[in-house]
């Protein structure tokens, strides 16, 4: 007899709700710094328009959005992983009959949950402070868009936690985002970039992440499935990442 | 065997290599429903290699396990088992309460979390955040973590190291109260005195492999036996103990100490070699110098 999967997974992701929540200063920080940049970055020019009609307002908006989702996933994964290892707590679960794949689909609704609310506080913001415009649909498009194609950035995220201990994992974290984000346009358009970060940026998986956001409010942007291509040939880039590391870990650990 | 007969955990002739060292060397043990097992033996034997073997948390190099007749690694095996290891951690930012009602919901009958709160004594720390619980109190929340959900076995790996002595009275009476309740206990430790009050049947291992597997007063019956002891004023001869079985001889200003099963042979053959005992004691030898006898090779001297 085993307990209902059903059951384990409710009480999973209310616990890591719970923990996750409780570190403020992490919960915190993940909704309030796209608010944060979006006010430096983007308000200057909320009431803009680029030459081909769309709102750079709302441009800017869903393009921190994309970076706040994506942080979500990269610091909560990259930083929660490497703290459970540091901490032993992976050495308490793995003698429990939890199986793997429902903590991490707890975690993972957790951080989509996270993500969720990171992308309609910025709205409310931008729609509130910046005067930003556009139809209801718009944004429930951006939103299913961003948190749909979040995937890689939870397994970069599962990558850098099993690679990185617990006090290397934020700074492996930043220094791997941060640039990928400011090289991927998400800061500031990719044509106001340097000419060599240009060359660079069709080959990250942030720059087809944007594309996503940015089609969604009437930028021109590459074709829908090849976007999605690109995420998908990145998720399992760092799912191979990953799992070697994993498996490097369990070897070591556990053979 | 019949499906009522499934040992909790049967080991086939297992072993272990990490690296270069061979940490278990060929063990087979089959426990059944109700026992109450201590294993013991000195650091580095192989206890607790064993135990990450029985629940699958370390693969063997060689051999065979079943736990409840499967695999130690399916869920169905995993869900009768409650666990205790050493130096594993828990989420620090959710309560005492909250991590007990989280792990409950791994299996299919969990106690309530008040009677698990209550079997390790953490009744006033129920809603403590984990973090700051003290070394002696985490031990207890993972031992409520493992009795928690109402498994059939209980596999413990040195469950009261950092305990103090009023915590380690209340786990004692915690296990007699389970074994009451016909619980496997399976627990390593180095208090010997908590083999002796708890266990049904001890396991001795040392360098890898079983020595002993006994009741602990068959145990005590088997090896050494008494303790002799006595002063002489005079150097031994040479080959006082020629053709003697004794085990953990000790000499040391002047005082002799060994075990023995044969205490009057022993001590026929001393006299006649001219030796002249004082002081002479012979005691009944108690289970840690049981072991003790078992896990140093007998010396003849």
């Amino acid at each position: 007899m085993t307990a209902p999967l059903l059951r384990m997974l409710g009480a999973q992701t209310l616990a890591e709700l719970r923990a996750r929540w409780r570190i403020a200063a992490f919960s915190m920080t993940s909704l309030a710094l796209p608010v944060v940049f979006f006010t430096f970055f983007g308000l200057p020019f909320a009431s803009q328009t680029f030459p081909d009609g769309v709102s750079v307002g709302a441009y800017l908006l869903v393009s921190f959005a994309a970076y706040g989702v994506g942080n979500v996933m990269v610091y909560g994964f990259g930083i929660g992983v490497a703290n459970e290892r540091g901490m032993k707590v992976d050495l308490l679960m793995r003698a429990t009959p939890l199986p793997p794949a429902v903590a991490v689909l707890a975690k993972v609704l957790v951080a989509l949950a996270f993500a969720l609310v990171s992308i309609v506080v910025l709205i409310v913001y931008g729609v509130a402070v910046g005067g930003v415009r556009q139809d209801l649909t718009v944004w429930l498009q951006v939103i299913v868009r961003l948190l749909a194609g979040s995937l890689p950035f939870v397994a970069l995220g599962f990558a850098i936690g099993y690679t990185a201990g617990p006090h290397a994992a934020p700074a492996l974290a930043n220094l791997i985002y941060l640039p990928l984000s400011f090289a991927s346009g998400l800061f500031m358009p990719v044509s106001q970039l340097p000419a060599f970060v240009q060359r660079v940026a069709p080959y990250l998986p942030s720059y087809h992440y944007g594309q996503l956001a940015w089609s969604a409010v009437g930028a021109r942007a590459e074709p829908l499935f090849v976007s999605l291509a690109w995420l998908a040939g990145y998720t399992v880039v760092f799912l191979a990442i990953a799992v070697r590391a994993y498996r490097r870990e369990e070897t070591r650990k556990f053979a | 065997m019949s499906a009522g007969a499934t040992p909790i955990v049967e080991l086939r002739e297992l072993t272990k290599r990490y690296g270069d060292v061979l940490a278990l060397r060929g063990v087979s043990l089959a426990i059944a429903a109700g026992e109450i097992v201590a294993m013991l033996g000195p650091n580095g034997a192989g206890k607790t290699t064993s135990i990450s073997l029985m629940l699958g948390l370390r693969r063997p190099t060689s051999g065979e396990v079943r736990l409840f007749g499967l695999p130690p690694t399916d869920r169905r095996a995993r869900s009768r088992v409650g666990v205790m290891l050493q130096e594993s951690g828990a989420p620090g930012v959710l309560t005492v309460r909250e991590l007990i009602g989280l792990f409950g919901t791994y299996y299919p009958a969990p106690l309530p979390v008040e009677q698990a709160l209550a079997m390790a004594g953490l009744e006033d720390k129920a809603d403590a955040r984990v973090a700051t619980l003290s070394g002696g109190q985490r031990q207890r929340l993972y031992f409520a973590l493992a009795v928690g959900g109402n498994p059939e076995a209980l596999f413990l790996d040195e469950p009261t190291v950092g305990m103090d002595i009023e915590a380690r009275r209340a786990f004692v009476a915690a296990i007699q109260t389970l074994a009451g309740t016909g619980k496997s206990v399976i627990f390593t430790t180095h208090y010997l005195r908590e083999a002796e009050e708890l266990a049904t049947r001890i396991v001795v291992i040392d360098r890898g492999i079983v020595i002993a597997d006994a009741a602990p007063r068959a145990l005590m019956a088997r090896v050494a036996g008494k303790r002799v002891a006595f002063t002489v004023t005079q150097p031994l001869p040479a080959d006082a103990f020629g053709g003697l079985v004794v085990t953990a001889l000790d000499v040391s200003d002047g005082r002799v100490r060994f075990l023995t099963s044969e205490p009057e042979t022993a001590l026929r053959r001393l006299f006649e070699r001219g030796v002249e005992p004082h002081d002479l004691e012979v005691t009944g030898a108690d289970l840690e110098e049981a072991v003790l006898s078992l896990t140093r090779r007998p010396e003849r001297a």
